[in-house]
């Protein structure tokens, strides 16, 4: 009992019955369309959204293996020109003194002594790096920083490094902060040159944190101060919404 | 739910008909802030409507991406491991050879496709069906690479690293998009198998009422 599209065949109240089913679907779905903004607004929907965020965080920390290396690269993989990204544009990045400049240390930190920019270009061993930056917003770029471990700072502070998190407060007015085996990761770089140069103003003078694990945005630049906490400290997007541990 | 249970078989099993419908609405919001992602950084020369779109900013849309995230791989989990374990996928998509598959798109362009008998999936079907879960096999292991490419950073060589995989990720978008459409218009072209989706029965055919 073969049949085709064209020759259905049924009866004529059926039909009406499942016109009706039909409409009172697609109403439905127009309601729903309709008042999509309303219903995705809600703080009931952003409160589970958010509270999904968190335990994501979470899930990452528990994929996150902190002996796994990011992929380097060679000096001809690296992008040019390096693209520029900031929540402002180019000409706003803050021109910071290098001569009165000062790294304040704070929190579970037993020396909190403040460095020089001499004092940190002195910091040994220096090594260089040349690894992919992806952004949140989904491009990458290649580039080569140069620094010191983050790891092996932490030591020398003498950070307590059972805590939970690292923050940073940076000139620009960014903040934000990761958690402590991402801080402790071999790859993870307090970095004071891009490209063999002294870091240029817009790409973070006079120190960026290069952390190839983490999206671009969780790199800070213009370090001013780092602290040691157990308590959430958050960050400039984190608290608008985007993921915190925001790892690869 | 079946008064006249003598004329009436059940083709769809529960576990297929309740992850259907999660699986549809998962779906539907992976890809709409899927959208709004791609939309922060496009590929192509070419951006989404932004009413088409969800999470009315990129890290709203991520969140919403993440989040369903989760709901796509538990549903979509229990519908291919139950298609596997319990036999469904062997009884109702397979066999499937490129003849058939090729005489009954012809008979499809040509309004000429049978679809007398709901329990059986003509050749079209049967590849569509499994085209679709693989798409899904390769969304979410190409969402993976993007998520975590240093993770799986193996996976990733596989779709040309982190940037390959976005073209991965897009184009297998793509694909179950042009499915989902497809798959809605002969539902709406055979209407009658929209509340099986939902009953899970069907009118024998040739039995009382029927055809």
């Amino acid at each position: 009992m073969r049949e085709s599209l064209k020759g259905q065949s049924r009866p004529q109240i059926e039909r009406i019955e499942r016109r009706l089913f039909l409409r009172r679907g697609l109403s439905l779905g127009a309601l729903a369309l309709l008042s999509g903004c309303d219903v995705t607004n809600a703080e009931s929907v952003q409160k589970a959204l958010w509270a999904m965020s968190r335990w994501n965080d979470r899930v990452q920390g528990w994929i996150f293996d902190p002996t796994r290396l990011a992929p380097e690269f060679p000096d001809s993989a690296i992008t040019m020109p390096f693209p520029f990204n900031a929540f402002y544009s180019m000409d706003e990045a803050p021109a910071v003194d290098a001569a009165s400049y000062k790294l304040e240390l704070g929190g579970l930190v037993r020396d909190k002594k403040p460095w020089t920019l001499p004092e940190l270009y002195g910091l040994q061993p220096q090594i260089s790096q040349v690894t992919r930056h992806i952004c949140v917003e989904g491009w990458s770029a290649i580039g080569k920083w140069s620094g010191v471990r983050f790891g092996d700072f932490l030591k020398r502070i003498g950070a307590d490094l059972t805590a939970k998190y690292v923050g940073f407060r940076c000139a620009d007015k960014y903040y934000t902060s990761i958690d402590m085996p991402t801080a402790l990761h071999p790859q993870t770089l307090l970095t004071f040159r891009f490209a063999d140069q002294i870091l240029p103003t817009p790409f973070g003078f006079p120190m960026k944190l290069r952390i190839p694990t983490k999206l671009g945005f969780k790199n800070p630049k213009h370090i001013v101060a780092i602290f040691v906490t157990n308590e959430y400290p958050g960050g400039y997007w984190e608290d608008q919404g985007y993921n915190w541990f925001s790892g690869s | 739910m079946t008064p006249s249970g003598h004329d009436t078989v059940r083709i769809h099993p529960l576990v297929v008909r309740i992850t259907h419908w999660i699986n549809a609405f998962a779906i539907l919001i992976m890809v709409a802030s899927g959208w709004r992602i791609y939309n922060a950084s496009p590929l192509f020369g070419f951006k989404f409507p932004s009413d088409w779109t969800l999470g009315g900013w990129l890290a709203g849309a991520l969140q919403w991406h993440f989040a369903a995230m989760w709901l796509i791989a538990m549903s979509g989990l229990t519908y291919v491991t139950y298609g596997i374990v319990s036999g469904h996928f062997r009884r109702k998509l397979l066999p499937v050879t490129p003849a058939a598959v090729w005489r009954d798109v012809a008979a499809a362009a040509r309004g000429k496709l049978a679809h007398g008998d709901l329990r059986v999936y003509n050749a079209a079907q049967r590849a569509a069906y499994l085209g679709a879960i693989v798409i899904g096999i390769v969304l979410v292991l190409s969402g993976l690479v993007l998520w975590k490419p240093v993770q799986f950073y193996t996976l990733g060589l596989l779709m040309g690293d982190y940037e390959g995989a976005r073209y991965v990720h897009f184009f297998a978008m793509a694909a179950l998009v042009l499915f989902v459409i497809i798959h809605v218009v002969m539902a709406v072209l055979v209407p009658r198998t929209l509340p099986t989706m939902f009953t899970g029965r069907v009118r024998l055919p040739g039995a009382a009422g029927g055809d």
